[in-house]
């Protein structure tokens, strides 16, 4: 990562903007008061409030930090996974507004007033969430750390069926949307599951759509 | 408890809960993400900071200097380790190149340092602000251009492969000279990446002395030898705990940098320190599949009886590094009186080549499977019906020595009737289902089965519950619950009374997880303690031991019955053993044995190859737990149709590495990649392997099937490609027309 120093008073401007945007006013906390011509710069925070598995949680935050690991290394929630830490994998899915997303590709400071859903928001091992008990029930998972954004991307999945977002093999787009076999794994493409749970994912997820498996 | 003769009847028999096909024990934790992965362990340790390593930016040569003052300075930044703070540290076990220390590189990406910081973003930003200074050095990097500079070796994958340089049986030059019908080809694997789902991580905590190691690993006690070899210190000095591992496939057999890495930043930092390997130094910093260059001959008569068979490979690795064994199963797959099999090995300055799921077999079978085909072919025989013809009860260069079970036979016929192989037109490019070009592909799958001497501590409490105890790794494969299986079978309780604790060095040591050699010795280990137990507890009770029965959490001798709780009312029973074997494995070879079934279209303008149909059956001894086992295979089934359609390290052979480190350009297979899978397990038992008569399955499911869809697609579109992986460039310009 390259230094910023010579463009410190524009990235200053940059943070300024967007934490005038925001809802809640997140200022960069501990930059301020700092000679700009001292030494290393400082990591630049700001305050972050976002509702996580329905609890509001405040957070300050250096502002690199992804959502990922404001989720894991802040609130120790750990169930959503870093796997490549670029979007690459699925692992780090999370429920987000309620669309799914790669948390890893987000900073937590963008989002600001966000309703996140994580693994743990799902269910509980006491309680678990119908996707749950069906990855079980169908061993759709096998070293379990892919499992949480399967989960996660799941659920989702099922829910933008049934809202009507189509994707690339929908075949047509006026009519209602079916919960196939060809639609579940277009979807969940995105999710990699290197131990190749992939078959059982498909039966947990056709099961829980409520179509025969 | 020694292993020395065949296992006669015993309370696993029973198959009250040994067999059954079980939902996972710790599902509802992995599906609920409360499983505690290496770097996740936020309560084992306070006051935790984060390392960042840094890899080489060169393949080989010297660094002259490492400037870290601005890295230093960088907010929050605890301490930094170099190279250069340290002579090269010892190997640890198999290791072919150094995992940090010294000025020397010997590979891209190899750690040169770690950065410690407050947070991850800090030791990041840190890491990116150290200057090195290379003195770079010319390598090798290309097998196919260092190929001829080979040398014979040989080698032993460790993990049930292996083999001298050369291996004869009869007089293989002569038989294939004057066989009627010969077959002489060549084929190529690629370099390849385990790329499981989680990176190496290790949390590392010195407390004086004493050093822990939360990580990711497979084998646990190798690790804490290893470290304390590489890091000069006691082996009782270390511990190593790993109850959740994110996928291994043999990346973690053996301790890798992150762990190095971890202790010494902890040492340097004085507090304890979280490393994870980043995406993109998996691929260069720890170990891959190496590539090979195979070729295959064989002579047959013309009903194709073999009558010569050779196979040869050559790879390349470091200097220390050792050969792929692609030529091992071709010593025990087919019959034939002239044999010859044979590793050449090159040196090549690429990052270590080491095991992957079924090292040896996995591109081995890859090869040898399309040769049988083609062989298959130029007789005018049927695939199947070949492999049947040429199928062995003994070990074909040592008719001496029987297979312990073999019914690779059955797997064939079976998977043939199952898979309604009968309708496959034998000329290719025949069949078409709209635009795709459909074909039908079948291999044979094979892998040995390994015993290893595996360690078991189980505690029967005053609540009646029995923990086990174990170092053995459950690495997806399922070990917790076929683990639980075993002593709830053993103790007479249900699944429900049973605790499993697993990966923690305080543990008895096992076989751990690798070589598919985890599941029927860990088991079989778990077994021996719990005949301690049950001893134990039938002296508590004062039973005579010889008619004991547990069943149903009771204990019962003539016509007394009393819980087994009863046994612990007065302080815990704890009974230890391990299951070590005698020479039963060297008088009869035991192995494991698949038939793969593979449909594919390929589509006639593209070429671009889909997966339609998948079909194992497999013989692996006593399946302890059909879900777990099916799982196991269909993800052999999944890594195998990478293997044959898309994974490859793409080598840059100017500058010495693995361009596609990261998941978006090492392709591996997603959901859309892979359609239902089916698996089918003979029912059988082999009472040589151990007293639980199972064998491994995690590996099996891989071998062969690469070839099987690679026979798919020739008979879909009648074009050979004899490299993997099968893209479609390498179909496009010999497509038939689309007309």
């Amino acid at each position: 990562m390259p230094s910023f120093g010579e463009n410190e008073l524009s990235r200053r401007d940059v943070m300024a903007g967007a934490t005038a945007c925001a809802a809640l006013a997140a200022v960069p906390a501990r930059a301020e008061g700092r000679p700009e011509t001292a030494g290393p710069e400082q990591p630049v925070l700001a305050k972050v409030s976002l509702t996580v598995n329905g609890q509001r949680r405040e957070l300050e935050l250096d502002t690199r930090t992804s959502l990922l690991d404001a989720a894991r290394e802040h609130l120790h929630l750990t169930g959503s996974k870093k796997g490549c830490d670029h979007g690459q994998c699925g692992a780090c899915t999370m429920i987000v507004d309620g669309r799914r997303i790669n948390s890893c590709l987000t900073l937590a400071v963008m989002h600001q007033g966000s309703e996140i859903t994580t693994i743990e928001g799902l269910g509980q091992p006491d309680a678990l969430h119908p996707m749950q008990a069906a990855f079980i029930k169908h061993d759709g998972y096998q070293c379990g750390y892919c499992t949480p954004g399967q989960i996660c991307s799941g659920v989702a999945v099922l829910a933008e069926i049934k809202a009507g977002i189509p994707s690339h093999v929908t075949v047509d787009l006026n009519a209602p949307m079916q919960v196939t076999d060809a639609e579940i794994r277009e979807r969940m493409s995105g999710n990699i599951c290197r131990c190749g749970a992939y078959s059982n994912i498909v039966e947990a997820m056709t099961e829980v759509a409520g179509r025969p498996a | 408890m020694k292993f020395d003769t065949p296992a006669g009847q015993n309370p696993i028999d029973q198959l009250k809960v040994v067999g059954k096909a079980t939902d996972r024990i710790d599902g509802k934790f992995k599906t609920t993400g409360t499983a505690p992965y290496a770097y996740e362990r936020h309560d084992v340790v306070a006051n935790q900071a984060y390392g960042y390593v840094l890899g080489a930016g060169i393949a080989k040569g010297r660094i002259r200097a490492i400037d870290t003052a601005a890295a230093k300075a960088s907010p929050g930044v605890v301490a930094i380790v170099t190279t250069l703070d340290m002579p090269a540290l010892g190997l640890g076990r198999m290791n072919a190149a150094n995992l940090f220390g010294g000025a020397q590189i010997q590979h891209y990406h190899q750690a040169i340092a770690v950065v410690v910081a407050e947070t991850f973003e800090q030791a990041r930003a840190a890491a990116f602000l150290v200057k090195v200074d290379y003195a770079r050095e010319a390598g090798q990097f290309d097998l196919e251009a260092v190929a001829s500079s080979a040398k014979p070796v040989p080698g032993d994958s460790g993990e049930g492969s292996g083999g001298g340089s050369e291996d004869r049986a009869g007089d293989f030059e002569g038989a294939f000279a004057s066989a009627p019908v010969t077959f002489d080809e060549t084929y190529t694997t690629p370099d390849e990446s385990h790329a499981m789902m989680e990176p190496h991580a290790t949390i590392a905590a010195w407390e004086g002395d004493k050093l822990t190691l939360w990580t990711s690993n497979q084998m646990i006690a190798w690790t804490k030898g290893s470290i304390a070899k590489i890091l000069s210190i006691p082996e009782a000095s270390i511990r190593v705990d790993s109850p959740y591992i994110g996928g291994g496939f043999g990346g973690k057999l053996f301790v890798r940098s992150d762990a190095v890495v971890a202790a010494l930043a902890a040492k340097a930092a004085g507090r304890p320190v979280k490393v994870a390997l980043t995406r993109p130094l998996v691929a260069n910093n720890t170990t891959h599949r190496p590539a090979t260059i195979q070729r295959i001959r064989i002579g047959a008569t013309p009903d194709g009886t073999i009558t010569a068979i050779a196979h040869e490979s050559t790879s390349g690795n470091l200097p220390k590094g050792k050969p792929e064994t692609a030529v091992d199963q071709t010593k025990l797959l087919y019959a034939g009186a002239n044999r010859l099999t044979a590793m050449k090995l090159a040196h090549l300055d690429l990052p270590e080549g080491n095991s992957m799921r079924a090292p040896g077999e996995a591109p081995g079978l890859m090869a040898l499977e399309i040769a049988m085909d083609e062989m298959a072919e130029k007789l005018g025989m049927d695939p199947v019906a070949f492999r049947v013809r040429n199928d062995t009860q003994v070990d074909p260069g040592h008719p001496e020595r029987p297979f312990s079970h073999r019914n690779l036979v059955g797997c064939l016929k079976l998977g043939a009737e199952t898979f309604n192989w009968s309708a496959r037109n034998p000329k290719p490019g025949q069949v078409r289902d709209g635009r795709w070009l459909v074909g039908i592909g079948m291999a044979a799958g094979f892998r040995n089965n390994l015993l290893m001497k595996s360690g078991a501590r189980v505690r029967l409490g005053r609540d009646g519950i029995v923990t086990v105890e174990t170092d053995m790794t459950d690495i997806g494969t399922g070990s917790y619950t076929i683990i639980a299986q075993t002593a709830a079978e053993m103790m007479g309780v249900g699944l429900d009374k049973v605790v499993v604790r697993l990966g923690d060095s305080s543990f008895p040591v096992s076989a751990g997880s690798g070589g598919q050699f985890g599941a029927n010795n860990s088991t079989a280990g778990v077994y021996a303690a719990c005949v301690q137990l049950r001893e134990a507890v039938a002296q508590r009770l004062g039973f005579n031991s010889a008619d004991v029965a547990f069943a149903d959490g009771q204990v019962r001798s003539g016509n007394r019955t009393e819980t087994l709780a009863k046994a612990a009312s007065d302080g815990e029973l704890v009974a230890e053993d391990s299951i070590e074997y005698g020479d039963l494995a060297k008088k009869q070879q035991q192995s494991t044995f698949a038939g793969h079934f593979v449909e594919v279209g390929v589509d006639i303008d593209t070429a671009e190859i889909r997966v339609r149909r998948m079909l194992a059956v497999c013989a692996a001894g006593r399946i302890l737990n059909p879900k777990s086992a099916r799982s196991q295979v269909i993800g052999g089934m999944t890594m195998g149709v990478g293997g044959a359609l898309m994974e490859e390290l793409a080598v840059d052979t100017k500058r010495g590495f693995f361009v596609n480190h990261d998941l978006a350009g090492y392709e591996v297979p997603v959901h859309a990649d892979i359609p239902h899978q089916e698996v089918i397990f003979l029912d059988e038992v082999d009472p040589q392997s151990s007293p639980m008569k199972a064998k491994g399955v995690g590996e099996l499911g891989i071998c062969g099937v690469g070839a099987a869809v690679a026979n798919a697609v020739y008979n879909a579109t009648g074009v050979r490609v004899r490299s993997y992986p099968i893209t479609l460039d390498k179909l496009l310009g010999q497509m038939p027309d689309a007309a």
